[in-house]
């Protein structure tokens, strides 16, 4: 017997379900939506994320924001519409709209700066929410030793219950989510906190 | 084996650097997780353990229907999935991708499952490279030697260990200071990663409904390990099920608490097959290889099922007073600690690690930070009472029956059970400011040898009970009070020794 039928049928014995046995329902899902305002979401957010985070007023002033952080230094950005529309991708040293894979990859891997957006933000815990796409790529946030990213105030929601109200089946959207709630970090030796092991060892969040 | 287990014990006693190491972890461990689950943070854990657990016993109760759905939903994405009855079937069907797509090098990220089946060994039998990535099993690799700790798998290396090693292995300038040494570990790491043809996974969750795996990091090794390489391979024990992504709201806040102490890790990914048209980066080709490998034993037993409720966070370990001493490498198997002592006897079958049951003082603690409630204390006695029945070895000499037959003799006699604690009473040193008594004399040495026993007490609750009747109504209930101390440590003892015979 092939192994996926010795697998199926051990379980079924052990069980005493038969073949296309419907399951009785499920335990409902546990999702409690705090009553929070976008105010209070934002401020919360702000509080908690694991990085420094600023506010901007306009797009010309995340433009600012992002360019100060960059401080001249190499970096490569995403084609999210939030940093197109505030000029971002168009600031000096800063690369954009990669469609070749390979390409992609070899600036990342040699930019020090990586600029994205974020489909979602998370108050509590402190979070962004990464659905990979053709304007938003996975390696953008990974490779490059720092990470800004640039979020519009209307993506900040609440946390994790919030998120799957509102998203309840992510693998719809995406081949890849991504929640990151702080830098790359391990305590693999002598439980000393070390920064940026594997990915950015710092984080910035700029909420227009 | 068992011969080994009890060696290995004192091994580790005697390390005192170890005792010190694992003692500071594993307390930061309980000091974190105390932390973020205390009430005034996260008011309603009890019900969110609660609701795991239910999730739990759902999904494995209907696991055939969940497995098949996942399948038709991983297939739908073109994705592959591979079902294996156990680990050489597993590895067979890694490294056989790996031959048929010309792969050399096999970027890891920290995966029990690999542990349990001898992955790595298995691909460099067959000429491929397995790279560790996350730190910790880096480390261990270089080492050549096993998890320590389900969560912190170097837990019992010190600075100066790392330093010697990577000084050794990678040819570096000696250095103890941990910023340097995971620098140097990054440049390695990520020249690995980005040669490496194939990238294998764990996953702490597969959602059947979306065919997704979700695995949870810090050091970000996994995105990579999932997001370069051509071929993304995750590897899961068919338990590893719940049924919709709405359900992470649930156990990504328990996980992460329970673990190291966080709210959220880092990072959480949510794969859901392999790049999708439009996406830039991500894997080519997607597997997710499912793992029986003795789970379904496990399952078809009614008590035991829980067992396999086990989200791999480490907190039993943390909290038990049995692995703070022995550490991890003297448990047998890829599972050490608490967990490790109710999973791998029944992995391998009752009666095979048969002295792993009985290392725990059943105190109760690991079922009391389990995120999803597994009842650890009542697996263990139900595994001793398998263990004591297949181990013909083990059954009771002609002595301890002689003793036991005794025993309940006095048991069943009153009087004598009395004039036999008046006895003792007389015969065991006098109890000096409660100090147990560290030998005893003849065939009792045997027990000594291993533990301390209680002194008697001063008044025996038979002697306290009958003052407390005599005496009358009120003039004497303060002086009986005053005793009721010693009447409790009385009963204390006598349960422990039921306990231990």
């Amino acid at each position: 017997m092939p192994d996926r039928e010795r697998i199926l049928h051990r379980i079924r014995s052990g069980l005493g379900r038969h073949i296309d046995q419907p399951p009785p329902p499920p335990p409902p899902p546990r999702l409690m939506v705090p009553p929070m305002d976008s105010e209070q979401c934002i401020e919360l957010l702000l509080a908690n994320f694991p990085g420094e985070s600023f506010r901007a007023g306009s797009l010309a002033d995340a433009r600012e924001q992002v360019s100060r952080i960059i401080a001249g230094r190499s970096a490569i950005a995403s084609a999210a519409p939030v940093l197109l529309d505030a000029g971002i991708t168009s600031l000096p040293g800063v690369q954009s709209g990669f469609t070749d894979p390979v390409a992609l990859r070899d600036v990342a891997a040699n930019s020090e700066v990586g600029i994205s957006s974020a489909d979602y933000a998370l108050a509590d815990p402190g979070a962004l929410v990464l659905l990979s796409s053709s304007r938003e790529d996975r390696l953008i946030s990974l490779l490059p030793t720092i990470h800004i990213a640039v979020v519009p105030s209307r993506v900040v929601i609440s946390g994790l219950d919030e998120l799957f109200t509102v998203l309840p089946d992510p693998a719809e959207v995406s081949s890849s989510m991504v929640f990151i709630a702080g830098p790359s970090k391990t305590g693999d030796i002598e439980m000393k906190l070390t920064l940026g092991v594997h990915g950015p060892r710092e984080i910035y969040l700029v909420i227009v | 084996m068992s011969a080994s287990f009890h060696e290995k014990i004192h091994v580790a006693l005697s390390d005192l650097t170890l005792q010190k190491t694992i003692r500071t972890s594993t307390q930061r461990f309980i000091e974190k997780r105390r932390d973020v689950v205390a009430p005034e943070v996260l008011p309603d854990y009890q019900e969110l353990r609660t609701h795991a657990n239910q999730l739990k016993q759902h999904t494995l109760e209907n696991l055939d229907y969940y497995l098949e759905r996942l399948e038709s939903k991983v297939q739908e994405r073109g994705g592959k999935v591979l079902w294996c009855a156990d680990g050489e079937s597993a590895t067979r069907a890694v490294v056989s991708i790996a031959k048929e797509k010309g792969i050399k090098i096999a970027v890891k990220a920290k995966s029990m499952l690999s542990e349990e089946i001898g992955l790595n060994e298995a691909l460099e039998k067959n000429g491929l490279e397995p790279v560790e990535t996350d730190l910790g099993e880096f480390i261990l690799q270089l080492a050549g030697e096993r998890p320590y700790h389900i969560v912190a798998p170097a837990l019992h290396k010190s600075r100066h260990d790392v330093g010697e090693l990577f000084a050794e292995k990678l040819g570096m300038e000696r250095s103890d200071d941990p910023p340097v040494l995971t620098a140097e570990a990054r440049r390695v790491l990520r020249a690995k990663f980005l040669q490496a043809g194939m990238g294998i996974s764990g996953a702490n969750f597969v959602v059947a409904e979306s065919g997704a795996v979700v695995l949870v990091e810090n050091e970000g090794n996994i995105r990579l390990t999932t997001s370069l390489p051509r071929v993304h391979i995750a590897i899961a024990g068919i338990e590893k099920l719940i049924p919709r992504a709405t359900d992470l709201a649930v156990f990504l806040k328990l996980l992460g608490r329970s673990a190291t102490g966080q709210p959220l890790t880092s990072y959480t990914s949510f794969l859901a097959g392999a790049r999708r048209p439009g996406e830039i980066s991500g894997p080519e080709e997607f597997y997710l290889l499912l793992l029986d490998n003795g789970r379904t034993r496990i399952l078809a037993d009614d008590e035991k099922r829980q067992t396999l409720y086990c989200i791999r966070c480490g907190a039993c370990s943390n909290v038990c007073p049995v692995y703070r001493r022995v550490g991890g490498h003297t448990y047998p198997g890829a599972y050490s600690g608490p967990i490790g002592a109710i999973l791998t006897p029944q992995f391998h079958g009752a009666g095979h690690e048969p002295a792993l049951p009985f290392a725990s003082s059943l105190c109760g603690a690991c079922a009391e930070v389990c995120p999803v409630k597994i009842d650890i204390p009542r697996m263990l006695l139900t595994l001793r009472q398998e263990t004591k029945k297949v181990t013909a070895r083990e059954l009771p000499t002609r002595v301890e029956k002689l003793g036991f037959r005794i025993w309940s003799w006095v048991m069943r006699n009153p009087r004598l059970f009395e004039q036999l604690g008046f006895l003792s009473k007389a015969v065991l040193p006098a109890p000096s400011d409660g100090q147990w008594i560290k030998s005893l004399p003849g065939p009792l040495s045997e027990w000594t040898g291993h533990r301390d026993f209680p002194p008697p007490a001063q008044q025996s609750f038979r002697e306290l009970w009958r003052a407390r009747r005599r005496a009358g109504a009120n003039s004497a209930n303060a002086a009986v009070r005053g005793n009721v101390a010693d009447g409790n440590r009385n009963e204390r003892r006598i349960g422990s020794r039921t306990d231990h015979a």
